[in-house]
């Protein structure tokens, strides 16, 4: 079936091409419904990778947050109507110890391959995770990186030693409200402190037990354990911050994307025995697991809310701009693209 | 154009009550493609001819009832026998032999409804030419969702030429106002029943002057809505449509 695509070509602009999907094969159909920008997305649509990247990546459909309705499935899996979560990573095999994220075969939508961008998602049954009939279509647009927070947690109750009771979560951001969100949910006898610099923002993250400026930690705070949700030029600042306040062989777990070599305080990491580790993206079991919290703890979904940031209708190729300039304006939140394209 | 809200439509058709038929138009004889013989329809882009495109965007639509394939009855074997080499479910599309026109041609295709399932109040017919495979799922949607809630609608997109009218073919006679002017696409979505009745109700004079099914409905002064198509929305009439279609497809990588 033709299918169209919206593909960005050239920073800041988007241009239809089509496609020819397969209706009998072994890919379910998927119409998008809510699709939501991502900051790499951003990198891509206002050109700031490196030129090498993107004339390597260009054209390629951006969005890999998103969310549709099954439109046909030759599987059997779904039935048309079915509203489901799309998984952007797609492994081309199995390994027993590296993780489907982590296999360097992989691949990633938006990121080398189309995205979600499409009047059609034709996609493996695998990829899709099935979502409550009632949930807020706005909130579970932006499960990917919610289940990038559950991933990195998953991966900490593995590294990190079991006294945890005061965790650090660095970053004011949507990653860092969303981490510290499911880190009270998923460790509920934890305190969770939030550092951030905007006084403004913390106060959005009123689950926390409580919130910093950078600039007036408590000198004698200490922490057991910490996570990194700043990223870009703030990466080192927030990496150092952490080694100067978790207490000895604590974990922190790096989650902020930098374009630069972070320069770190290596002396005090071998000093306290620090484990380091970090993480990226996520695979099926992590779409599964933060699904299934949604509906164990519908809580969440209510808090998420508060993150739901310009809602954009998108009809023509110029709602997609509309959508990605306001995104650049706003200082907290996500875009969520409503797709009737 | 106006944007259809969000109404009953959705629970109508979980109730299963309104009937939405797919009615394709591959009446055309290709007269205007140049040197080759086969109907324009039947020509490939891509790898596939173009009317198995088209029949797949409706084939997906999980709400059409059928997928009615009309064409000329010296075509019907061959359209079958496309379908069936390219569409592995064909448990929902029928082929069947239109009539001298275009209208002609969609009366068969109520005919068939009448006579396999009745013809209900609300059953609705989304018709659209075979050789238009760029439409869209938004358009088909929104298409049905007009029809439902007003009883016909026309895809039209704004047009971007100045038309200029010339009722003696030698000298212009008036030049409407652009920004109401738009060119016509299809679908065209109607409730089978009132359109049905309407052109029964036709005198032969009226009929004579029809160029297309919504006409039926202007003629009787009954309201048609506009439903927003898309420039690529092309319809493939020439070599040079068949160009044009060819090189959108490239973008397949």
């Amino acid at each position: 079936m033709l299918n169209t695509v919206y593909r960005l070509v050239a920073p800041r602009r988007i241009e239809i091409a089509f496609t020819d999907i397969d209706l009998f094969g072994e890919d379910v159909i998927v119409r998008p419904t809510h699709l939501s920008v991502c900051n790499a997305d951003q990198r891509y649509f206002q050109g700031t990778r490196d030129p090498e990247v993107l004339a390597k990546k260009l054209p390629m459909a951006l969005i890999h947050e998103g969310i549709g309705e099954v439109i046909c499935d030759p599987t059997n899996t779904f039935k048309p109507g079915d509203s489901v979560v799309m998984i952007p990573n797609t492994p081309v095999e199995s390994d027993e110890f590296i993780a489907e994220n982590y296999l360097r075969s992989s691949k990633f939508r938006a990121s080398g391959y189309d995205g979600f961008l499409q009047e059609f998602v034709a996609i493996k049954p695998d990829r899709l995770v099935s979502l409550p009939d009632d949930i807020n279509k706005y909130v579970a647009s932006f499960t990917e990186i919610v289940s990038v927070s559950v991933h990195a947690i998953s991966r900490f109750e593995r590294f990190s030693h079991a006294r945890r009771d005061k965790i650090g979560v660095w970053g004011d951001g949507n990653l860092g409200f969303i981490t510290s969100l499911f880190l009270k949910t998923m460790f509920p006898d934890s305190e969770v402190y939030v550092f951030g610099i905007d006084e403004e923002k913390l106060n959005y993250f009123s689950f926390a037990d409580k919130c910093y400026v950078t600039t007036k930690i408590p000198k004698d705070l200490e922490l057991d354990h910490a996570f990194e949700c700043v990223g870009g030029n703030g990466s080192q600042i927030a990496i150092n911050q952490i080694i100067d306040y978790i207490k000895p062989e604590g974990t922190i777990s790096i989650l902020g994307v930098s374009e630069y070599p972070v320069p770190i305080n290596t002396r005090m990491v071998l000093e306290k025995g620090l484990r380091i580790f970090g993480s990226s993206r996520s695979g099926r079991e992590d779409f599964v697991k933060t699904v299934e919290l949604y509906k164990s703890h519908p809580e969440i979904v209510e808090y998420l809310e508060s993150l739901v940031g310009f809602k954009k209708e998108v009809r023509n190729v110029a709602d997609i701009s509309i959508a990605f300039e306001e995104d650049i304006k706003k200082a907290f939140g996500k875009t969520i693209m409503k797709w009737v394209k | 154009m106006m944007q259809v809200e969000e109404n009953s439509y959705n629970e109508n058709k979980l109730r299963g009550e309104i009937m939405v038929y797919g009615v394709i138009l591959a009446g055309g004889i290709g007269s205007r493609m140049g040197n080759t013989e086969k109907p324009k329809q039947f020509l490939l882009v891509g790898e596939k001819p173009i009317i198995i495109h088209t029949i797949e965007k409706f084939y997906a639509i999980d709400q059409f009832e059928k997928i009615i394939v009309l064409c000329p009855s010296q075509w019907v074997g061959h359209t079958q026998s496309i379908i069936k080499k390219y569409i592995k479910d064909r448990s929902r599309i029928v082929v069947i032999e239109g009539g001298d026109t275009r209208n002609e041609t969609i009366m068969n295709s109520i005919r068939y409804i009448e006579e396999n399932d009745g013809l209900k109040d609300d059953t609705i017919i989304v018709t659209h030419d075979s050789v238009r495979p760029f439409v869209t799922y938004r358009i088909l949607e929104e298409n049905i969702k007009f029809a439902e809630k007003y009883g016909a609608c026309d895809t039209v997109i704004p047009a971007t030429d100045t038309i200029v009218e010339s009722t003696d073919n030698l000298k212009i006679s008036s030049i409407p106002d652009r920004k109401h002017m738009y060119q016509g696409q299809t679908p065209q979505t109607f409730n089978a029943k009132k359109l049905k009745e309407l052109y029964l109700g036709l005198s032969e004079e009226e009929k004579e002057i029809l160029t297309d099914a919504a006409k039926i409905f202007v003629i009787k002064g009954e309201e048609i809505y506009l439903v927003e198509g898309e420039v690529h929305n092309i319809k493939i009439t020439y070599p040079y449509d068949l160009r044009v279609a060819e090189s959108l497809l490239k973008g397949d990588k």
